[in-house]
């Protein structure tokens, strides 16, 4: 019996923590019941993107949108649409939208993302290598390995103008050439999958739903520079993606695809993976590469670059995985092609992690050039509860937070480093008035305090000092000097730090303080928060017109600052209050409210 | 102070044995050793100090630099809670704080009858289910400090 249909069920991590395994299960259980277990596959996929409404389940050929898919729900779905062809409209991301079929096309979250990267995310069952071959998958490395010569392939890359999508931006081309050129001997490939920053989880969705890309180009890489070896450095945070590139790596091997004399080439390449341990400094290149030597992952001070003495003392390459599952398809479809696609600065597309106060939380690719009102606005579908927006923050720990007046800058890696902040791995959150510039900035320092190695000043110190400075004013007690301390130790770490990490770390304070000065100012002079988030500033005051003097409040409270005769309205001695909030909590009569 | 005695199992000396010639075995075999105790115990890595030929200085140096390797015991229930970026502006540090108040523990401690252990983890790669909670690998996501009880005593439960 052919297959007629198939039923696609997000297997991303959203997805699955949220059931979707049971909902694969339940779905082969209810066609198997209804005789059709021969003529509809279902298909448990990588990230499908839309995290916000998930589980979701998508019915091919047709396209059919579901979302937010319970386990009892699959039935319905099973008798309704795939026996008697009839959409269920309750379960469609937009029911009007139930009479139209090929309903993802006009989801307005899917209408402007453009894919390469996670083109076959949510697409392919990433177990299977057949269905990424079949998805041109391994093409790009034929091509390389019997068509072209490794110059030729370090030349297409540089003329694709492919920046590394790591953070920096390093024209991967470039970076490809100089460890070409260094002496033959042993050489090194190696794949950054030390996803990071908080909030971003790009790279896990491509090595969950696409894991033979990245194998993939890092065979073709390591052609182009005469590397045999190459490590995938991942997270141990991520079982999933680690178990899907252990399945991959098997294949490939089994396939000969990986191992000695590729496809009959003579060219040897095998990869093994190294787990992360949670250390964020690990994301930086050198500290990886002492990780995976089984030491503290510490950065060096450079020269010598990664490409002339990396792991081991050995020529490296460090690619990171977003870069890496681009490749197949530069290769595939040529340069020229994809210096079409972006901005002539950074051509290709970005992968954003959008969460934060957005409606539409997911995963989204975009072609660079896209400004940040049509992500957050048209793609992200607005600001949650009708709030206002207030700032998006790239780059995470690293990057700096993004006033309104920028909504319309076509973004790309020189225009965020214009407006102080990074493009960074491609986190993007979202804030809107109920967040404090303070308070974030606070959070920030507080990880990179955390993450700091230690083994320079700038950053072991300067970091500590910023984290301080945050926290007196967020409690009241800062003063106008601390913001221009704040900015001299800020410029001083960007300038002396010896790896990234430091350089990057006091970002989140300029930009705090270049672009949201005003609100801070006003922690420190009218010692007020107007996010209401620093709750140490927050005024809790007793409405005497609601005030029935039932005496709860008083009761209630820790601290004894409330004081009053029964039946007679309560007042709060702000002197002695601890901001607990018990008074508002306890309130029956809504007579308590802070600001 | 009385410190457990592990036994070392049979599927570790295994796994030290296959990546005794491999360079940079150590952060691989403490894996394997987290992963199997929930913590790495201070006698086996005496017993891979010697192994491995690594001195144990060196272990502890490893095992205290990456937040991922415990050097106590976690509790029957691990409670990870996410202060990822996106979870803690949709209120992560909260369910933290409803989390304190219900065990009576602070962060990276674990309550007296050793059935529960809190630790803060920085992102967990499911924004879209932000805030979330995990107990031994179960998420609980888009959760309010309202849920927090209910969770607990779910687990409790089950003793």
């Amino acid at each position: 019996m052919a297959i007629e249909s198939h039923v696609l069920i997000c297997g991303g991590s959203a997805c699955s923590s949220s059931g979707s395994n049971n909902i694969t299960a339940e779905f082969k259980k209810e066609l198997e019941a209804a005789g059709l277990a021969g003529k509809v596959e279902v298909l448990q996929t990588g990230c499908l993107g839309f995290c916000e409404q998930g589980p979701i389940v998508k019915i091919m050929p047709q396209g059919t949108f579901y979302v937010h898919v319970k386990l009892e729900d699959v039935k319905e779905i099973v008798s309704e649409h795939l026996v008697k062809g009839r959409v269920v409209g309750r379960l469609c991301y937009d029911p009007a939208q139930a009479k139209d079929p090929h309903a993802e096309a006009n989801i307005p979250f899917y209408k402007k993302q453009f894919r390469i990267v996670l083109r076959n995310c949510g697409v392919i069952n990433p177990e299977k290598i057949e269905d990424y071959i079949a998805r041109d998958g391994y093409k790009a490395l034929e091509k390389v390995l019997f068509e072209m010569t490794p110059e030729q392939v370090v030349e297409e890359m540089k003329k694709s103008g492919l920046r590394g999508r790591g953070g920096a931006g390093f024209p991967t081309g470039v970076k490809w050439e100089s460890a070409a050129k260094q002496p033959k001997g042993q050489k090194y490939m190696i794949c950054n999958a030390d996803e990071g920053d908080p909030g971003a989880y790009m790279d896990r969705a491509t090595l969950e739903g696409d894991p033979h890309s990245v194998l993939e180009a890092m065979v073709i890489g390591g052609y182009a520079v005469g590397a045999d070896k190459g490590y995938i450095y991942i997270r141990a945070e991520y079982p999933l993606a680690i178990e899907r590139l252990q399945i991959a790596i098997g294949q490939a091997r089994e396939a000969g695809l990986l191992g000695d004399d590729i496809l009959g080439s003579g060219f040897n390449f095998d990869i093994e993976l190294r787990f992360g341990a949670g250390a964020f400094v690990c994301g930086e290149g050198t500290a990886l590469q002492h990780s995976i030597e089984g030491k503290r992952g510490m950065p060096r001070p450079k020269p010598p670059n990664s490409v002339v003495a990396g792991l081991w003392a050995r020529p490296t390459v460090i690619n990171n995985v977003e870069t890496l599952a681009t490749i197949p398809v530069i290769i595939n479809k040529g340069a020229d092609w994809f210096t079409k696609i972006g901005t002539p600065d950074t051509p290709g597309t970005k992968v954003f992690a959008l969460t934060g106060k957005v409606n539409n939380s997911g995963l989204i690719e975009v072609p660079m050039g896209t400004t940040l009102r049509e992500i957050i606005f048209d793609i992200g579908g607005g600001i949650r509860g009708g709030h206002k927006f207030k700032a998006a923050q790239t780059g995470g720990p690293s990057g700096g937070m993004i006033p309104e007046q920028f909504l319309d800058l076509p973004i790309d890696f020189g225009s965020l480093a214009k407006i102080d902040s990074i493009m960074g791995s491609g986190g993007l959150i979202v804030m809107d008035e109920t967040d404090c510039v303070v308070d974030i900035a606070k959070f920030y320092l507080d990880f990179t305090v955390e993450e700091s190695c230690g083994k320079c000043a700038p950053c072991r110190i300067g970091g500590r000092k910023l984290l301080n400075y945050l926290t007196k004013i967020s409690e009241g007690r800062g003063t106008l000097q601390d913001l221009e301390n704040m900015e001299r130790i800020s410029k001083a770490m960007c300038k002396a730090s010896l790896c990234g990490l430091g350089q990057s770390a006091a970002n989140p304070v300029l930009s705090m303080l270049k672009y949201f000065k005003d609100e801070v100012v006003e922690h420190v002079v009218d010692k007020k928060c107007r996010a209401g988030k620093c709750s140490k500033l927050i005024q809790y005051k007793i409405d005497p017109a609601k005030c029935k003097g039932c005496t709860m409040c008083a009761r209630k409270c820790p601290a004894g600052a409330i004081s009053g005769a029964l039946k007679n309205p309560h007042v709060i001695d702000t002197t002695k209050c601890v901001k607990c909030g018990a008074c508002e909590a306890t309130c029956k009569f809504g007579a308590i409210s802070h600001g | 102070m009385n410190e457990p005695i592990e036994k070392m199992t049979p599927e570790i000396s295994a796994f030290i044995e296959e990546w005794k010639s491999k360079p940079g075995n150590l952060i691989m075999v403490l894996h394997q050793v987290q992963q199997t105790y929930g913590y790495i115990p201070r006698n086996i890595a005496i017993e891979i100090s010697e192994r491995l030929s690594v001195p144990l200085a060196k272990i502890y140096g490893v095992v205290t630099f990456y937040n991922f390797f415990k050097l106590e015991k976690a509790g029957k229930y691990k409670i990870q809670v996410c202060l990822g970026t996106a979870c803690y502006i949709r209120g992560g540090d909260d369910l933290l704080k409803a989390l304190e108040k219900e065990l009576g523990i602070g962060l990276n401690s674990t309550t007296p009858d050793g059935l529960f252990s809190i630790e803060a983890v920085r992102c967990l790669g499911c924004c879209g289910l932000a805030p979330v909670i995990v107990v031994n690998g179960n998420v609980h996501g888009r959760l309010t400090s309202k849920d927090v009880p209910a969770i607990i005593e779910q687990y409790r439960k089950q003793g």
